[in-house]
Parts: C-alpha cells; sequence; structure tokens
C-alpha cells in the first residue's frame, strides 16, 4: 500500500535518501579557534586559519569530535575508532584554502537507525548509512552590491555533521518524518539546534522513482533544502516531474536540482557547477583520528534520556496512548513541561491539557515552549484545582484563558471572579426545581422514553448557575427529580 | 683575530660571552656582507637591516644582564618560506607579491625566544620546487663557489634553499634556516661546502612555513659544522600543538651527542645507492668515508634498500599532488597578487596564470592529473603504497644497523643553465635525498671533499626516525675526518 503515483502507465514508488547537514553545536570551529555564534558581523568570527592565510595549519576540535560520536550514539550507530579526514578540492570565493576538509572514506560514524512513526500509526525503521565531520563553507552574498559579490567567512570552517540515510524512503510523509525524529534526536543531544531557518540544518534530497518490483532508476539531488515542509513538497514535486518525463519516453538526467518554494517544483542547478572532479585524497596535515573506545563507553553512558525511550516511558509510567506521548516527547522542552504538569497528577488530564488547551494557546500566542503563556506550575495548579471540586472542567477552560491573558495563577483568577464551584445541594435542588417547573412539556418527552433529553436538562440547570454547579451533584439531583 | 664573519657559531657564543665584541658589531659585519655581496648572489630576497640591529641591540642588554640563551645575538638567514611577522615573505612566488604576514612561524619564533638576529629572508625556487633556484621569481641565485679552471662560470648553489645556502657559505649569515621536501637542505648544502640537516618528520613544526608538500616538509638548519648545526636544530626543533604532525617528544641535547664518537655503530651501505653513471670522484669519496668510520671504531655493513629505485617517481606524485592542493589558497580573493577579471573564474586563472611561474604551474598540473578521478587508483595510490615499501626499507635495515652513509647528490654544483633543458634530469639530483623524506627519518649532508674542479661534494647520514643524535654522532665523525677546510671563492672580507 503506501504511497505512490498513479501514472498514464501504471503506478509509481517514490525512493528518497537523504543527506542531512547538522551544524554541530560547539563554541569553536572544527579546525580553529574561531567562535561560532549565529549573526555576528560579517567576518568577524575568521582566523588566519579559516582564511587559509600561508602556513596555516588545521587541528581538530576535540569538542566537534565529542559530539559528532554522542550523535553516532544517538543514532544507535557503529562508532569507528579510527577515520580520517580527506580534503575535497574545489575553487569557490568562499571556500578559502581551495578544499574543503571531510570525511571521504572513512567516516567517524558507521551505520545507524532511525525509527520514524507515521501517521496511521505505523513505525518505519529508515538505516543510516553513515555520520561523517566536515567543514561547512563561507557564504557569498550576491545582493549586496551591482556589480560585486562579498564574501563573509563566519560559516567558514564551522564544524559540520553529515548524515547519510540509505534510500529506505518511500514518501514525503516519510521524508519528514525522518528529518522531524533526527532533528529530535539531535536536539535531545544538544549537538546541534536543528535551526533550519537559519541554516543550522539542512537537506540534500536524493530522489528517483520506480515501477514495482524494478531496480532503482536514475536519481536527481535536490539540494540545500531549509524546512521539512520544503523537503515534503521538493518529494512531491520531484517524483511527479520524474514520472513525467519516463512517461513521456525521456530519461531522467542524473543531476543536481533546487528546489523552487515559491513556485512549489525543482529546477536544475547550472550544469557548470556539478561538472566537478573533487579530486579527494587524505588531509597530510592531519593525523587520523583515533578514539578511545573507554571514551566512547563513557559518552555513551552520559546520554540523555533520547526520544524513543523517553516514549515508552511516557507509555509505560503515565498510561498515556502511543499518539499522545509521540506528540509530547517531539521537542524535549514539551517533554519537561509535560512531566512537570503531570507530576503528582492525574497523567492523562496532564496530557490533555497540554496538547489540548495549551498547545492551542501556544500556536495562538505565537508562544515558545520556553516562554509559554502559561507556566507548567501554573497550568499544574488549575489541573488541582479540579481535582478537589474548586472548580469543574467547563470553569476550568475560561480560567486557563484569564490565565494566557494575565498571567495569574488560577487560584487567585477563581477567587477574584467567584468561580468556585457550587457543591451546596440545596442551591442544585433549588436550581433544578426551577427549569424542571419551567420545562414540563420535555419533561413529559424524557419521561416516555426520550433519554436523551436529559443533556438538556443537565445544560439548562448549569446555565442557570453561571456555569459553577458541580457536574455530579447536578447529575444526581437531576435523576431524582425526573424520575 | 678571524673576521667576525667567518667564526662559528659556538666561536661567536663564547665571543660574546668573553665581550670579545658585541651583538651589534656581528651583525653590523653581517650586514655589510650582505650590502657588498648581495647584489652578486642575489642569496637575499629581503634584508631587515633595521630589525637586525634592533635585535643585536636587545642580544647586547640579555648579555650585559648575563642572559645568554642558545643563540643570543648570532645572526641567522631565514628561508622565505618562514612566515615572520611584519616581514615581507614571498615563497619565491611572484603571486605572494607584498605579503605581509601578521604571524610568525612557530620554527623562527623558537630562534628568536632563543636570542636569535634575523638578518633577512632567503631566495628559494618558487614554493620550494627545484634544485638549482632558477625557478624563483626574484631571481637566480650564485653559488660562491668556482669551478678552478672556469672562474666565469656562474654555479648554481642548489635547491630549493639555495639563498639560504649560498648565504651561510659566502658568510653573510653564521647559519640559516631551510625546508627539505625532497633534498632541499641537503643538496645545497652538498653543493655549497655546508652542513644540511634535515631532521625527522615531525621534530620541527611546520606551522607557519608555507606549505609545498605538508607530508614531506621539514624544516631544519644549515651550518658550517656539524655542532652549530646541532645548536640551531635544538632551537628549532620541539612540539607545537599547532601543527597536528608535529611530534610530542623532549628534544635531546643535540650538541652533547655530536661528541659521542662512532666506535661499536653499525654503519650500514645501501646497495642501491651505487648508481650507473655515478661519478667515480663520488664513489671514491663515499669508499673513503667509510673508511674514516671503520677507522673510528665503526662496523660498515652492506645493507639493501630494495625500494629506493621507485622513490623519485613516488615523490613527484605525492609532492605535486599535495601541492597542487596546497597552492589553491592563492586565488587573489584575499591576499597577495590579485589580477581582476570579468567574473571569479576569470579572476583565478588570471591571477594564476600571472602569479606563478612553469616549475609550479607544472607541478601543479602533475598533481591536479594523479589526484583525478579514474588516474587516483594508478597514481597517487599506488604512490601511497609504494611510500610505505620504502618506509619499511628503512624500518627493516634499522633493526640490524645504527646509521647508513651514502652521497648527497649525484654531482657538485652545477652551472646557471645546466639541467634545464628536461626537467627530469632536474628531479635526479634528488635521487639520494627522496627516500629519506619519503620515510621521515633524519639525515645530515656533511662537506666530505673536493671534486676535481675544487668545488664541494657531501656525504649524507641516515638515521633512525627521531634518532638525531645518532646522525650527528656520526656526522660529526665524518666531519673530524674529512677535515674540510675549503673556503668558497666569493665570501664576506674574502
Amino acid at each position: 500500500m503506501g504511497y505512490a503515483i498513479e501514472g498514464t502507465t501504471g503506478t509509481w514508488e517514490v525512493v528518497v535518501g537523504l543527506e542531512v547537514h547538522a551544524q554541530v553545536i560547539s563554541n569553536a570551529k572544527l579546525f580553529s579557534g574561531s567562535a561560532t555564534a549565529f549573526g555576528a558581523e560579517p567576518n568577524s568570527q575568521v582566523s588566519f586559519v579559516d582564511a587559509a592565510f600561508p602556513g596555516m595549519l588545521p587541528v581538530i576540535n576535540r569538542e566537534c569530535v565529542r559530539q559528532a560520536v554522542r550523535t553516532g550514539l544517538g543514532l544507535n550507530a557503529h562508532i569507528n575508532v579510527v577515520s580520517h579526514f580527506d580534503r575535497k578540492n574545489y575553487f569557490y570565493a568562499d571556500l578559502p584554502s581551495g578544499y574543503q576538509i571531510s570525511q571521504y572514506q572513512h567516516p567517524v560514524v558507521g551505520a545507524g537507525v532511525v525509527e520514524v512513526q507515521l501517521s496511521d500509526g505505523s513505525t518505519k525503521q529508515i538505516g543510516v548509512t553513515r555520520l561523517h565531520l566536515e567543514q561547512d563553507a563561507g557564504k557569498s552574498l550576491h545582493d549586496q552590491h551591482p556589480t560585486k559579490s562579498f564574501i563573509d567567512l563566519n560559516r567558514a570552517g564551522v564544524a559540520l555533521m553529515e548524515i547519510v540515510s540509505e534510500p529506505d524512503i518511500r514518501s514525503p510523509e516519510e521524508a519528514g518524518a525522518y528529518v522531524r525524529k533526527l532533528r529530535s534526536i539531535l536536539r535531545y543531544l544538544g549537538t546541534c539546534d536543528g535551526n533550519m531557518e537559519e541554516g543550522s540544518m539542512r537537506a540534500d534530497v536524493n530522489v528517483s522513482v520506480r515501477k514495482h518490483g524494478e531496480p532503482y532508476r536514475t536519481r536527481c539531488e535536490i539540494k540545500n533544502v531549509n524546512s521539512v515542509r520544503f523537503v515534503m513538497q521538493a518529494v512531491e514535486a520531484e517524483a511527479q516531474r520524474q514520472v513525467e518525463v519516463w512517461e513521456a519516453g525521456g530519461t531522467v538526467q542524473q543531476e543536481t536540482r533546487l528546489f523552487d518554494s515559491a513556485r512549489g517544483v525543482t529546477r536544475p542547478m547550472r550544469s557548470k557547477e556539478d561538472a566537478h572532479d573533487y579530486r579527494y585524497f587524505p588531509d597530510p596535515d592531519l593525523l587520523p583520528l583515533v578514539l578511545d573506545e573507554a571514551w566512547i563507553e563513557e559518552l555513551r553512558l552520559a546520554l540523555p534520556e533520547l526520544p524513543d525511550t523517553k516514549q515508552a516511558r511516557f507509555m509505560r509510567d503515565y498510561g498515556l496512548t502511543a499518539y499522545d506521548a509521540g506528540v509530547l516527547i517531539a521537542e524535549k522542552e514539551t517533554a519537561a513541561f509535560f512531566e512537570t504538569v503531570a507530576k503528582g497528577r492525574d497523567a492523562k488530564t496532564a496530557a490533555n491539557w497540554v496538547t489540548g488547551d495549551f498547545f492551542a494557546a501556544l500556536n495562538r500566542t505565537g508562544g515558545s515552549i520556553e516562554n509559554p503563556p502559561v507556566s507548567a506550575q501554573n497550568l499544574g495548579k488549575l489541573l488541582d484545582l479540579m481535582a478537589d471540586n474548586t472548580i469543574n472542567g467547563r470553569i476550568a477552560k475560561n480560567v486557563f484563558e484569564a490565565m494566557v491573558e494575565t498571567g495569574k495563577d488560577p487560584a487567585s483568577i477563581v477567587d477574584e471572579n467567584g468561580l468556585r464551584q457550587v457543591t451546596d445541594t440545596s442551591a442544585i435542588d433549588d436550581a433544578v426545581a426551577r427549569i424542571v417547573a419551567a420545562n414540563q412539556d420535555k419533561v413529559a418527552e424524557y419521561k416516555s422514553g426520550k433519554d436523551k433529553l436529559f443533556g438538556f436538562f443537565v445544560g439548562q440547570t448549569m446555565k442557570a448557575m453561571a456555569g459553577k454547579g458541580n457536574p455530579a451533584l447536578i447529575n444526581e439531583a437531576l435523576k431524582k427529580a425526573l424520575s | 683575530m678571524t673576521q667576525l664573519t667567518d667564526l662559528t657559531i659556538v666561536q661567536a657564543r663564547d665571543g660574546l660571552r668573553e665581550k670579545d665584541f658585541s651583538a651589534v658589531d656581528l651583525t653590523l659585519a653581517h650586514l655589510n656582507g650582505i650590502e657588498a655581496l648581495n647584489p652578486r648572489l642575489n642569496a637575499f630576497i629581503t634584508v631587515s637591516h633595521s630589525q637586525a640591529l634592533d635585535q643585536a641591540r636587545a642580544a647586547d642588554k640579555a648579555l650585559a644582564a648575563g642572559e645568554q640563551r642558545a643563540l643570543t645575538g648570532i645572526p641567522l638567514a631565514i628561508k622565505d618560506l618562514f612566515c615572520t611577522a611584519g616581514v615581507r615573505t614571498t615563497a619565491g612566488s611572484k603571486i605572494l607579491g607584498p605579503f605581509v604576514p601578521p604571524y610568525e612561524s612557530s620554527v623562527t619564533a623558537n630562534l628568536l625566544r632563543d636570542g636569535a638576529v634575523f638578518l633577512g629572508k632567503t631566495n628559494l625556487d618558487e614554493f620550494a620546487m627545484g634544485s638549482s633556484n632558477m625557478t624563483s621569481a626574484y631571481g637566480p641565485v650564485e653559488n660562491p663557489w668556482k669551478r678552478r679552471q672556469d672562474a666565469n662560470a656562474v654555479l648554481v648553489p642548489g635547491g630549493s634553499s639555495g639563498g639560504s645556502a649560498a648565504a651561510v657559505a659566502a658568510r653573510l649569515a653564521m647559519g640559516a634556516t631551510g625546508t627539505d621536501t625532497g633534498g632541499s637542505i641537503r643538496q645545497p648544502a652538498s653543493f655549497c661546502g655546508l652542513v644540511g640537516v634535515k631532521p625527522s618528520y615531525g621534530r620541527c613544526s611546520r606551522w607557519g612555513v608555507v606549505a609545498f608538500a605538508s607530508s614531506l616538509d621539514h624544516p631544519g638548519p644549515f651550518a658550517r659544522t656539524v655542532r652549530d648545526g646541532a645548536i640551531l636544530l635544538g632551537s628549532m626543533a620541539g612540539h607545537d600543538p599547532k601543527d597536528s604532525t608535529s611530534a610530542d617528544m623532549p628534544v635531546p641535547d643535540y650538541e652533547a651527542a655530536c661528541a659521542r664518537g662512532v666506535k661499536g655503530l653499525r654503519i650500514g651501505v645501501p646497495l642501491e645507492y651505487r648508481m650507473d653513471g655515478m661519478p667515480g670522484e663520488i664513489e671514491a669519496l663515499w669508499r673513503q668515508g667509510l673508511d674514516w668510520l671503520r677507522s673510528a671504531g665503526a662496523e660498515i655493513v652492506d645493507v639493501s634498500l630494495p625500494h629506493t629505485k621507485y622513490g623519485l617517481a613516488t615523490y613527484y606524485i605525492v609532492a605535486p599532488a599535495e601541492a597542487s592542493s596546497n597552492l589553491a589558497r592563492y586565488d587573489g580573493v584575499r591576499f597577495g597578487l590579485r589580477h581582476d577579471g570579468e567574473d571569479l573564474r576569470d579572476l583565478y586563472e588570471r591571477t594564476r596564470a600571472e602569479g606563478f611561474g612553469p616549475e609550479v604551474r607544472r607541478r601543479i598540473m602533475i598533481g591536479t592529473y594523479v589526484l583525478s578521478a579514474g588516474y587516483y587508483d594508478a597514481y597517487y595510490l599506488r604512490a601511497q603504497k609504494i611510500r610505505a615499501l620504502i618506509l619499511k626499507d628503512f624500518t627493516d635495515v634499522f633493526a640490524n644497523v645504527d646509521a647508513l652513509l651514502t652521497p648527497t647528490a649525484p654531482s657538485a654544483a652545477f652551472a646557471q643553465g645546466e639541467n634545464m633543458d628536461d626537467p627530469i634530469k632536474m628531479y635526479l639530483n634528488d635521487v639520494f635525498t627522496v627516500p629519506a623524506d619519503l620515510a621521515g627519518v633524519p639525515a645530515i649532508s656533511i662537506p666530505a671533499g673536493l671534486d676535481v674542479n675544487g668545488l664541494p661534494l657531501g656525504l649524507q647520514v641516515i638515521g633512525k626516525v627521531f634518532d638525531e643524535e645518532t646522525v650527528f654522532a656520526v656526522a660529526a665523525e665524518v666531519e673530524r675526518a674529512a677535515g674540510f677546510t675549503a673556503l668558497p671563492a666569493i665570501r664576506a672580507g674574502g
């Protein structure tokens, strides 16, 4: 079953592999001591090594290696105790040395696996081929001057992890789920901030199509796609294009393409750019990178709880469904928020509130989980007010909105607005009596078997009590009055 | 008293300590020599006159305070491949043009730490690519030695460190730095009657040395005696965390090692260095050297380095491959020469066509070719495998012997213009020196005799990796036995 493209000649399967470039979180660049902060003044974070001045030499930054190894461990991948750095040679103005130091034949991390969850509730294993460390290039700015290009080398030499997947992905949804899951793992590990809009994570998307049971056909690589949505759109657009090419009797050419997000299509990059012979060879300025097994073990033991483990724990300890747990653990901060709310309270209620009203408020206000419209502590207190019958669920929703508005804690909102639930049975009996008296026709219908009308009486009574009546006591009183 | 410029470093060190003369006197004597002879010899590209005098005055102050370090007040020449803070560094190329590095190479920083005075930057083959100093964009260097019968012939000093060799031979500096990638210290040392030291790979930091071939570049010193060479290397060497290939090992007392003698040492004679067509006088000098060592108590042993014959071919694949990549940074964008163009590609092409000379261009093309898709396995990869076999040759023989003795070069200095018709002929100059570079083992050339024309010939001692001490001990014995006292025709005060 699954995703497929119906062409005029039959059904086409989509085959996708992703190369994700993730900027390593580290204070210094991969081979120099320069800072790596985003948004600094152009060329303010450039050392003589980064600018490839004569006689300058690279020295590997231990922290970047540590982050790559931790990422490998987080991807359940094999860590290569010996790896090598190679030079990838090409000329470009934002590549000062004329070569990028990368790991071509012997990457620091080997095969691993990422499990993704799909909307139909199924899960799928996507193979990771390898992860290697490499330098980023600088940035060419072509729009600053009518006839000149400007170069910013702040990014030149920043450490990137290139994470290459197997061609295991079969739909735009799977591609999106893979990128999201990968980003989630990197963020949990603190090895990449995953900010695709700032360019600290970007994907090259390899797409081909084939008829069922065929070997792989020619693929195209869509470079530098910078959001999950665009990754999904790019897969869809490119697969569609290739089906059309094949079905028109043409041949898909292996080439590098760009995704035009405004028009929702891919188009070829200038052919000049992919005629490179990179002349890879081992970088003679660097010795092989040799890792200590004990150090790798130390890093493995110190890994934080990762998304899959956390999800399993949420399902087990909080009794949540896979779906709810999956939503809550997608971001480490959201999971922590939930755990604060759920601590000592009913977990299912906490989950409903976090994924329901709280997420809605988050979206509406444009807030972030780090700076939420309602704190986890206050949301917890709100749940407490419901649990001890101070307010009922309906009032709670109003109190929550007031909390978003004012930032006040729920108890003071309840007090200031007199929202305490009425549990006085005589007041409830009075209200019930009034509603029954005013609706004798409905009473007759109810008694003749129209059970559904019971809800009408509950609503009317609650309305008469300005929403503050205890629902259970109202039910009880109504049953008595209508029997 | 002998002239100040004729002193060895050891003698000058003593004289400075005894206040026989000042560091300023010593520096001025050399600066005067440079002024008189450099217009002819072209050994220096840049003379840092006022900086040298400042450093000499600082040295005198230190001496007055009783603070004498290993090289306090000793005037040296620096190969113009070492970046020197505030002093133009050309690498012998037009492409670096007016480049003034804002940083000091680790090796020269070590020399300055020890009190040395820098007279200036010496001429070299462009990017150290050559064996004659003829490829320099700043003109050829004249060897201060003359053929007895043909005093008009202008001889080359060898290369690539030709300027450093000529400067030390002509008494324009007491010592100099060089770099040896395929023989660029030892061959010019042999041509100019000097001691040239190529230490083990990793012994001297490459940080701040303009790269030619990273896995082969060895900084090292020139001196007029083995002991002076030991003093200079002792200062230049040492672990440098800024160079990942630098060896994290203590630096032994090389000067002391010079006095060890060779009694009981086993000296290997590699059969494969007996090349067809080698001049008889070089063969004879080699036998003479072995006799000296035998007389001094060493045991002479025939050994085999079976892959020697592949050394040159391997070198001329590995070195250009690395160079083609190392020299990509000279693109006209950030420093040095820029020739503007229609677009980026045009800028690259114009800048590099104008900035690089023919030999550099040839090697970039060779290097680019051997790394290209489809040729990598046949050339670069195979060369790396043979390089490993050459290293194994040395490892194997050093299980049985302590050092090797060989000639340094297949001939004495040749005249400018000779060997220029065919690059391969020029490359053959390095046949005896290249293997030690490929293997990273230490080697020293010592002046051991004169050829029929009265030109110096060197013998080479090769040792185990990081065992420079034994190499110095053997070299000192050869030096003592040879009693080489001949002087070049052109020299300061001569």
